[in-house]
């Protein structure tokens, strides 16, 4: 199985998603410039956070209109699990691949700091092996990580099972505490908090299985052929 | 500009003939204060620079350090304090990028930032709060942008950095040893300059920060812009893979006339430059304001003619821009043309070595001045006092300034901010730990032994964690060098540091002085601040919070030593009596002995006992474990003296109670001396004497404190 790691200029946790999936689940992981074209035949495409284009304008904006969005959208369209982490997650909203936006934070600062997710939907190529309301130890570390929508469309997001991950606690002040939404047909899925920095023992001394489950759901979905 | 009688002398003496404009702007940016070390060069050699672990390569701007495996660690400090004072976003953050960019300069990934950061009281000074709340954004703006996580520091206020900032940035990297930049040139090799454009922003900054700080100069504060800065990261790395690079430097203070000039001194080459040939972010900068002008995110590099159409394929790759700026000479001389026409033409180690200067010395009046201690007895009941020492914006929790960083990506960071040293894993199964320590308040009242004590503070908290140290960086801060009172200061400080680094055996591996920090209400108190970094062979020990009925041992000896204590100064507004003095043998029997128990994996926890005194101590565990505690404090000492004194080399074990006996027996024979002081257990933080209670206070009362006064200070406007 082959996982592409998109890479913009200004994405700063490509090479830990990078690690996570080759070290640590043994995936079959390749870097992508945003300039290149992916590959018709990659299991799976993963945008990781960081500051595209250094934030300027708003968040995801100016990397929604790289050349390589054209074939996210293509293999999105076919059903490839796609997954959007802090500002892989904005850019797929300032694509239009998800609905909503990702406003400043309440607090108008910067906030890195672990919480609790719940799992809302456990039907995503990202989320099959975990249970539905399971709590997930996780860090966020974002400036905009606010997720809006109005209500006629949060509505909409209840009804379809869109809403993936909510955080346990008021962290942000995001719609519903919203941390993580799919597309209609669930293939697409994006989240502010960060699962890759999450999924080692090492590093998340409170409980790292959960995390691991996002990355193991992924497996199970497409399996592990090389 | 202003040179003076004795460099007009140097001058004179070794260039026979009148100087160009652009030879005096040139020289005035090298041998400024900032540049050249002239006060401090001579001194600075006396600091142990060498051991098992260093590595030395010639023109680094970074401390190398090999951790085995191939791999190294690098190393660096900086510092912003006159632009931080004037524009602190601007100034924090650029701050953030030069040291980062030294860091580069080695050929490693920069790892990790920490911050210590000085300003006025913020409690009664709007203006104070103004500065620390927008250094605090202008380093997280940085840091956060470029992916690299800001994983400690320290944050303190005193009434002496008022309408003043310090802000201190270290930067860590790591990288493989075998591609660490051997800088070396051959005769026909390019110049080239790559980044971001040289404007008109910090024009004259080395100058600026080499004098008092009087008038707010924006101009000579420069622009920061991570984005760039994150783009000449990852461009100069897959330069550095391609074997592209055969030297390298940042641009730092004193721009181009300073990494010209030392690249071509310390290569032993000459460097030929048009300055045509600078992108320029304003087409009218004259060609001296393109030499001294400290526009950021650009970087210098000597490259082989033929890997010029690789490196400009990476950097179109990044879009970023590169110029052949010139070329590299035999004849050792920085030959700097504007078009056809010699604007400056000087032998590159003239413009490097700078004229030395002989600072007189003679000891502070202040100091015999100095009150031994308060004139009115304490009154207040000793539980109110810690209330009141938990919510001192120096004690209290710091969770508002670094949630502000990331300080995970990366995922290296295995111990975060807030509790001791921080801990990194390397890729090679080790682990790094790094703290940064300062006491400006004991520094005041005895400059060498509050220097060492710095130092030792810093290394107790790598112990902490597990590790041992192998090597520090200091960064030493004072006023005006000229006034000989200040330069004794300076003497102390750098005495004191170079003893215990040659008694502990651990190396200096890099550093700055920063003079001239003074505002229109006089000088700064002596600032040294130490980074220590330490290594960890197998793992690192991990906070783990007390629980009921664990048992708390205190290793070394609380002592008479309220001088610049918390205490002293916060609680009692009072200035002076006997600072902690470091007992050299005591210090390392302690360390030893310490990390001998980790290692046999005998403690629970390990917490540094400092600002604040053996109550803060106990009641940051209490906190940390939502637990309360007893301790017995009988002793000698007065209980005011046992409760808040500072007295160095003290850690504070968690121990289990079936591990006690081994760990006695292990301090016993370590000839350490500690006491058994109580156990966790309750909701109240407790101290009493012969079962009379010295103090009562509940452990959620001491929470709220000392996690939201620094917030609520701060949300007041």
């Amino acid at each position: 199985m082959k996982v592409g790691v998109i890479v913009f200029p200004g994405s700063n946790c490509d090479r830990d998603m990078h690690h996570v999936l080759t070290d640590v689940f043994k995936l079959n992981a390749e870097f992508f410039w945003h300039e290149k074209n992916l590959p018709q035949d990659i299991d799976a495409v993963v945008l990781p956070g960081g500051f595209s284009y250094g934030d300027r304008l708003r968040a995801g904006v100016i990397a929604a209109h790289s050349p390589i969005i054209s074939d996210v959208k293509k293999l999105a369209e076919k059903g490839i699990p796609i997954l959007g982490v802090c500002n892989g997650f904005q850019i797929l909203v300032e694509s239009g691949l998800l609905p909503g936006v990702l406003l400043k934070n309440e607090s108008l600062n910067f906030m890195c700091e672990w919480t609790n997710l719940i799992v809302n939907n456990n039907q995503t190529p990202f989320t099959n092996k975990l249970e539905l309301n399971q709590k997930i130890p996780i860090p966020i570390a974002n400036g905009e990580g606010r997720y809006f929508v109005d209500d006629e469309s949060l509505n909409e997001l209840k009804k379809n099972n869109q809403i993936v991950f909510s955080y346990e606690n008021k962290v942000n002040g995001s719609v519903s505490q919203i941390a993580g939404v799919c597309n209609s047909d669930g293939n697409v899925v994006g989240m502010m908090p960060h699962p890759e920095r999450a999924a080692e023992k090492a590093i998340n001394q409170i409980d790292h299985k959960p995390s691991s489950l996002i990355f193991e759901s992924l497996i199970e979905t497409v399996g592990m052929k090389n | 500009m202003s040179f003076q009688e004795h460099e007009k002398q140097h001058i004179e003496k070794n260039v026979k003939r009148k100087l160009t404009d652009t030879e005096l702007q040139i020289l005035a940016a090298e041998w400024s204060e900032h540049c050249s070390y002239k006060s401090s060069k001579k001194h600075l050699r006396m600091l142990p620079t060498t051991g098992p672990n260093v590595i030395v390569e010639k023109g680094y701007d970074s401390g190398v350090l090999d951790v085995g495996d191939g791999f190294v660690v690098t190393v660096h400090i900086e510092s912003h304090n006159h632009p931080s004072a004037v524009e602190p976003f601007g100034g924090a953050a650029t701050g953030v990028g030069g040291v980062i960019r030294d860091i580069l300069s080695a050929g490693t990934r920069p790892i990790a930032l920490f911050d210590g950061l000085r300003f006025g009281n913020i409690e009664n000074d709007a203006h104070a709060r103004w500065l620390f709340k927008n250094a605090v954004s202008g380093i997280a703006d940085y840091g956060n942008c470029l992916g690299i996580p800001t994983i400690g520091g320290e944050v303190e206020f005193d009434d002496c950095y008022k309408n003043y900032a310090l802000v201190d940035v270290a930067a860590v990297g790591f990288g493989k040893k075998s591609k660490l930049i051997k800088n070396h040139a051959n005769v026909d090799d390019l110049v080239l300059l790559i980044g971001g454009s040289t404007g008109r922003d910090g024009v004259g900054g080395s100058q600026f920060a080499s004098d008092a700080l009087e008038g707010e100069d924006r101009s000579a504060v420069q622009i920061p812009d991570p984005f760039i800065e994150k783009l000449i990261i990852e461009a100069i790395l897959e330069c550095r893979d391609a074997n592209c690079i055969n030297a390298m430097k940042d641009l730092g203070g004193g721009g181009l006339s300073c990494a010209i000039s030392e690249t071509a001194e310390s290569l032993g080459i000459g460097i030929e430059l048009d300055v045509k040939n600078v992108h320029l972010r304003e087409s009218d900068l004259s060609p001296d304001e393109i030499m001294i002008s400290e526009s950021q995110e650009r970087m210098l590099i000597i490259s082989d003619p033929n890997n010029l159409s690789k490196i400009k394929e990476i950097c179109d790759k990044f879009r970023i821009q590169c110029s052949v700026i010139g070329t590299v000479k035999e004849d050792k001389m920085m030959h700097v043309k504007n078009g056809d026409e010699t604007i400056a033409l000087l032998p590159a180690d003239f413009v490097a070595r700078g004229p030395l200067v002989d600072r007189k010395k003679s000891k502070p009046e202040y100091l015999l001045k100095l009150p031994s201690f308060p004139s009115s007895k304490n009154e207040m009941p000793f539980s109110d006092i810690l209330l009141k020492l938990l919510s001192s914006p120096n004690i209290a929790s710091k969770h508002w300034v670094f949630r502000q960083y990331d300080h995970e990506v990366g995922i290296r960071t295995v111990i975060k901010p807030g509790f001791n040293g921080s801990v990194l894993r390397l890729d090679n199964g080790k682990f790094l730990s790094v703290k940064i320590d300062g006491n400006p308040k004991h520094c005041y009242i005895d400059p060498r032994q509050g220097a060492i004590g710095c130092f030792e503070e810093a290394c107790r908290n790598v112990v902490c964690t597990g590790a041992t140290p192998i090597g520090m960086v200091d960064h030493l801060q004072f006023g005006n060098p000229e006034d000989p009172e200040i330069f004794w200061t300076f003497m102390e400080s750098i005495e004191g540091i170079t003893d215990f680094a040659k008694f502990l055996n651990v190396p200096c591996v890099g550093g700055k002085v920063s003079f001239y920090n003074e505002t229109s209400e006089g000088p700064i108190k002596p600032t040294p601040l130490i980074g220590v970094l330490g290594l960890i062979e197998k793992s690192p020990l991990l906070p783990t919070p007390p629980s009921n009925d664990d048992v708390i041992l205190l290793v070394g000896e609380t002592k008479d030593e309220l001088g610049g204590s918390e205490y002293y100064e916060y609680i009692h507004n009072f200035i002076g009596g006997i600072a902690p003095k470091v007992n050299f043998s005591e210090s390392k029997k302690n360390m030893k002995s310490v990390l001998s128990l980790i290692s046999k994996n005998l403690l629970k926890s390990v917490h540094d006992c400092s600002k604040g005194g053996l109550a803060i101590a106990i009641s940051e565990l209490c906190i940390f474990g939502k637990i309360g505690c007893k301790i017995d404090l009988s002793s000698s000492l007065s209980f005011e003296k046992m409760l808040f004194s500072e007295s160095h080399s003290r850690y504070i074990l968690v121990v289990n109670k079936n591990n006690l006996d081994a760990i006695k027996s292990i301090l016993s024979d370590d000839q350490c001396s500690f006491s058994e002081i109580g156990i966790f257990s309750g909701d109240q933080i407790i101290f009493q004497s012969d079962s009379d209670s010295i103090l009562e206070l509940r452990v959620d009362k001491a929470e709220n404190n000392y996690l939201n006064s620094l917030g609520k200070i701060i949300q007041n406007g």
